[in-house]
């Protein structure tokens, strides 16, 4: 199984969901993050004095989905978030080790 | 000098006027509220609060009587007033004293509560009661007197400023806006820098708020000006249009600079050039026509936004900007006086240097700004050095980066926290 992690830009996100909704993925965990890359923060202005914010707001999207569709939801999630300017954000991929469904003790592949 | 006959409608005029002015000061505490950070908001509003509180008991206990009883040379009432007592005659325009008195007072309640701005984050609560309360009686009710008490009025003798030297305030120049500007540096440089500042990042926290309190300032700010007449008719009149005028253009005035300067027009910087565009007119309201209100908003607008530059060039942390906007802004349009002032609009003011009255009005007016901002820096500076160094007046360096809500007032001002089962009732 693969963790596919996304960062993107927040209004990406629906746009990310559906695709991953029509690929068949059947859930998402996803959260409110801050950081920078290459398109560094960006300045405030408050009475004459400048701010320079450092981290901009992103969202971050994570899938855990089987190996062999992990690369094809990385070219859709990526496809989906895609608008060629800078900031855009990344999306990697992580082995895991081990997957259980809470509700019913289920384990590995029929966990998800 | 006693008029026995009450004018309703003067006395209606005014009563609706001086609420309008207490409004001012809740406004005011949103205004700086939303200008501090999230940790230190309760504290920041609390202090206007408080001067609710304290100033309108030193004020009908013993301050009104010292600023409007008869005059001692004129520099300070007298206390033939005390308690609010043998305030039920009638004086002029047909107004009952009490009303005149309530007018007043909140005035002295907004003074005291604007010079909050200027030591946002540090000042520990019970000080600053305590001085603002001893604050109105040694500074701001002597500078009242000063301008305010106009012989045989509420008494036979009033002020030096208004009546022996002549100068022209309408509503408080003076004894607002440059007591306030000059009190808030003495008092920004007793209590010292914020810790971090200007390294760190203090940006406001909520600009909404800034622009409720803006729009609450500016609607109480015509029963200031306006309300300043004591009489509903052709003067108030002229002040209103002036008060609307001059604000209007300082805002136009501030945007357009600040677009030039720092690449936008901000929700900030249209709320604090309403503000100061109040602040100029507020002592030319009365005497200045439309054009000499346009002039003085477009001047405010671009003077008071430079000025505000000053203190990180001067290094003295200002944090909310009482000497750029109120001090400053006061300045302004006392000496613009000397030039607009014309008795087309009001015969009992004067014609300044654009309407031929010379330049003797422009002097007068310089020196009640020089004897008011002296006067209000040295005693503030006193008084608040006192408090310092026997109670002390600053929070200690923990509570100022921890936050001085938890700290002073065991508050939050936002529930932050999702996590609403970690917290307990205790009782």
């Amino acid at each position: 199984m693969i963790l596919v992690t996304a960062i993107i830009k927040p209004f990406a996100l629906g746009d990310v969901k559906d695709a991953l909704e029509r690929l068949g993925v059947l859930g998402m965990t996803v959260s409110e993050v801050q950081g920078f890359g290459r398109q560094k923060g960006h300045t405030e202005v408050y009475r004459g004095a400048e701010y320079t914010v450092d981290f901009v707001p992103k969202v971050r999207v994570e899938v855990v989905v089987a190996d062999d569709v992990a690369s094809k939801v990385v070219d859709v999630v990526v496809g989906a978030a895609h608008t060629g300017k800078i900031g855009d954000g990344k999306v990697w991929t992580t082995r895991v080790e081990q997957i259980v469904r809470v509700r019913t003790g289920e384990r590995g592949g029929d966990a998800l | 000098m006693k008029i026995t006959r009450v004018d309703t409608g003067n006395t209606a005029y005014l009563l609706g006027c001086a609420a309008l002015v207490m409004l001012m000061t809740p406004g005011l505490a949103l205004f700086y509220g939303g200008m501090v950070r999230a940790k230190s908001v309760l504290n920041m509003m609390m202090m206007s609060v408080v001067a609710l509180g304290v100033v309108t008991l030193v004020w009908v206990l013993v301050g009104f009587s010292l600023a409007f009883g008869d005059s001692n040379g004129g520099l300070i009432g007298n206390f033939s007033f005390v308690g609010l007592r043998d305030t039920t005659a009638v004086v002029g325009h047909g107004i009952p004293l009490q009303v005149f008195a309530m007018f007043q007072l909140m005035f002295a309640v907004i003074t005291g509560a604007l010079l909050s701005g200027a030591v946002a984050d540090r000042a520990r609560f019970w000080p600053w009661a305590l001085f603002v309360g001893l604050w109105t009686l040694v500074v701001y009710v002597p500078l009242a007197h000063w301008i305010f008490a106009v012989d045989g009025f509420s008494s036979a003798h009033g002020g030096w400023m208004a009546n022996a030297l002549g100068a022209l305030d309408f509503a408080g120049g003076t004894a607002v806006e440059i007591n306030s500007g000059a009190s808030a540096l003495a008092l920004a440089l007793v209590l010292g820098k914020r810790r971090g500042w200007p390294r760190e990042p203090m940006r406001p926290h909520n600009l909404p708020n800034v622009l409720l309190g803006t729009g609450l300032l500016w609607f109480g700010w015509f029963g200031f000006n306006a309300g300043s007449a004591l009489s509903a008719g052709a003067v108030a009149g002229n002040a209103f249009v002036t008060t609307m005028t001059a604000s209007a253009a300082a805002v136009v005035a501030w945007l357009v600079l600040e677009h030039r300067l720092d690449g936008r027009p901000t929700s900030l910087g249209g709320a604090s050039a309403a503000v100061a565009g109040l602040v100029a007119i507020t002592p030319a309201c009365g005497f200045v026509d439309t054009f000499g209100a346009l002039v003085i908003g477009l001047l405010a607008g671009v003077v008071c936004q430079l000025a505000i530059r000053l203190k990180y060039r001067l290094g003295y942390d200002d944090s909310l900007d009482v000497v750029a906007i109120h001090g400053v802004g006061g300045l302004l349009g006392m000496l613009l006086i000397g030039f607009f002032a014309t008795e087309a609009v009001n015969p009992a003011g004067a014609d300044g240097l654009l309407y031929g009255g010379g330049p003797g009005q422009l002097g007068r007016q310089l020196v009640a700004v020089l004897a008011t901002a002296a006067f209000a820096f040295t005693v503030t500076y006193v008084l608040a050095w006192l408090i310092s160094r026997t109670i002390g007046f600053r929070v200690d360096p923990e509570v100022e980066s921890e936050g001085i809500d938890e700290a002073e007032h065991a508050e939050t001002a936002y529930d932050f926290t999702p996590l609403t089962s970690s917290i307990g009732r205790t009782t």
